[in-house]
């Protein structure tokens, strides 16, 4: 193994995910400890553009091009990235903790027998010995992980985790005209769909009451509706009540639905699991739970601990005093 | 059309004041409630739909102490029609490539289509294992199914969800791992009929697996940070909500 610090680079139509940006970032931090370099890897078709984005990130740019890489296609991903890092030996490889790389990132780890922990919110390495932080039970508990990575590791990363520094390198691209050797029929991409707009575009609210598991009954949600509707806030949840089919997509927040940015969000029954907080960018969040220990507490600057159907109405009540 | 549904026994910890045990690496149990993993609950669901279209077995299987045959009975009570669960005490103690291969050991010697697994646990959300079994079964998969159309038993049109709730929709052919994603479907509830049925099912025991090597240590648990904390309002739900509505008066939010 080399000391060098691979990051599997990201993109969709085009795009580079932050999550990419914030492991060159913590890459370069690593790989600066270590003695190696930070190397961006990127596997695309039409990458010029994005391969230039990246090279004041990267002490290189290592742009693994073939038309495959168009749309994501996990087999083709893999066999490009073991042919390159069994080349080149990387004392680790980065990926985001997202939906692309659920699909590569552990059928990397069996196709070059390496070992990997995902979802984790820090690492660092000492010597062969990588050590991690992963956010257990909805982020409830830390659990501490380690692998030995004398053969090299793939550590996968909570978008969000790392804040972004531009390090202004000025990293060569490096560019192969990736081939196959095998063809996989078995999988194919077919097309994006673009989620359906719905009647309400919560991104434009200003004040957001969401609800979460808390709420535990459909019925429950007409009483938190009147409250919102009282407030001039727009209804709001998190994915189980979407899953429950309570209320529809639209108005999901966090990384699979949208990502907010209202004034006021007050957050009802939300445990505050880091996918839901991802996705709200509020300067007043206020937080019901019964569980004093509820990850949300951690970004709301208000907190009440009690049943949100003793404290809503109450605060219902209040408000209507007061105007 | 067989399918093999992956199954794990999770504590529900949405609204539950969590202990960490004596040992540091695992939850003091006493008292917690256990349950079938949220997104399994979906893959479950989604087999037997595939039963009720084009016929063939459900087996449900799952890696656990006597304890997870609780969740294996249910997933029997829904219609799985056969179940096997592979011993281990303790399988925090086990790594993701370890538990896919257990499953992968008793799944290769079964005639099957499609294996699901639910796209993440809710301990965890490690999402490893269902991709990983795919490896070691040498079949395609596809991550975070949150549609699936299919016109034969062959192959199927699989919707991906990504983020921000863009959709990618791929082709797959059988046989494959299918990861579910929450909300694909709408899982049903065992009857009362169902339950005392599947109580008289074979649970499938394996006894003595080998049990792989880990590559991956569990070093301990432990409470995150205080770090920042919201400001806690305390009292009455009356002191409280009047404190609230005085502090939103004042950011001349309301």
């Amino acid at each position: 193994m080399n000391k060098d610090i691979f990051v599997v680079i990201e993109h969709r139509q085009e795009r580079i995910a932050d999550v990419s940006y914030e492991l060159l970032t913590k890459g370069y931090q690593i790989a600066e400890k270590l003695g190696g370099e930070v190397i961006a890897v990127l596997l695309a078709d039409d990458g010029d553009q994005m391969a230039q984005s990246l090279k004041s990130y990267a002490d290189k740019v290592l742009y693994i091009k073939n038309e495959i890489f168009k749309n994501l296609h996990s087999e083709y991903y893999c066999d490009a990235l073991s042919s390159i890092i069994g080349e080149r030996k990387p004392a680790l490889i980065l990926f985001g903790h997202t939906v692309d790389s659920f699909e590569v990132a552990p059928a990397l780890a069996e196709q070059l027998g390496i070992p990997i922990i995902s979802n984790c919110v820090d690492f660092d390495i000492d010597g062969d010995f990588v050590r991690a932080t992963v956010p257990l039970y909805g982020g409830k508990i830390n659990g501490e992980y380690s692998f030995n990575a004398e053969n090299g590791g793939i550590i996968s990363v909570i978008p969000g985790a790392f804040k972004v520094e531009n390090p202004q390198k000025s990293g060569e691209i490096e560019k192969i005209e990736f081939t196959f050797e095998k063809e996989y029929d078995d999988k194919e991409f077919i097309e994006f769909i673009e989620a359906a707009a719905g009647e309400i575009d919560i991104t434009q609210a200003e004040k957001i009451v969401a609800i979460g598991r808390g709420v535990k009954d459909e019925e429950n949600i007409d009483m938190i509706k009147d409250f919102a509707d009282s407030i001039g806030a727009v209804l709001a949840c998190s994915r189980p009540i979407v899953d429950a089919g309570w209320l529809p997509k639209e108005r999901q927040v966090g990384s699979s639905g949208k990502t907010v940015k209202p004034k006021l969000y007050i957050a009802l029954g939300i445990s505050g699991a880091f996918q839901h907080i991802s996705g709200i960018k509020s300067d007043t969040i206020i937080a019901v739970n019964k569980d004093p220990n509820a990850p949300i507490f951690k970004v709301a600057h208000y907190g009440i601990v009690d049943d949100m159907f003793k404290v809503i109405p109450a605060l219902k009540a209040k408000i209507e005093e007061m105007k | 059309m067989n399918s093999v549904v992956c199954i794990k026994r999770v504590p529900e910890t949405a609204e539950a004041t969590l202990k960490i045990a004596p040992d540091g690496k695992k939850l003091e149990e006493e008292n917690l409630v256990f349950s079938l993993n949220d997104a399994d609950n979906y893959a479950l669901e989604q087999a037997l739909l595939l039963q009720e279209e084009f016929d063939g077995d459900v087996t449900v299987i799952s890696v656990g102490p006597p304890e997870t045959d609780e969740i294996i009975r249910m997933a029997l009570a829904k219609g799985a029609t056969n179940a096997i669960r592979i011993h281990h005490d303790d399988i925090s103690k086990l790594d993701a490539s370890a538990v896919a291969s257990l499953l992968a050991e008793q799944i290769k010697d079964l005639d099957y289509d499609v294996v699901f697994t639910g796209a993440f646990a809710s301990d965890d959300a490690f999402s490893l294992v269902g991709t990983m079994l795919a490896r070691k079964l040498e079949i395609p998969h596809i991550t975070m199914a949150i549609e699936m159309k299919q016109d034969d038993e062959d192959e199927a049109e699989i919707s991906r969800e990504l983020e921000g709730g863009l959709i990618a929709k791929y082709r797959i052919k059988f046989p494959a791992v299918i990861t579910v994603q929450t909300g694909m479907n709408e899982p049903r509830y065992a009857s009362i009929l169902g339950i005392k049925r599947a109580s008289q099912k074979e649970v499938d025991v394996v006894d003595d697996p080998t049990i792989p090597e880990n590559k991956v240590q569990l070093e301990k648990i432990s409470y995150p940070p205080e770090g920042k904390k919201a400001e806690i309002l305390s009292g009455t739900p009356e002191e409280t909500s009047s404190r609230l509505a005085e502090i939103l008066k004042q950011k001349g939010i309301i």
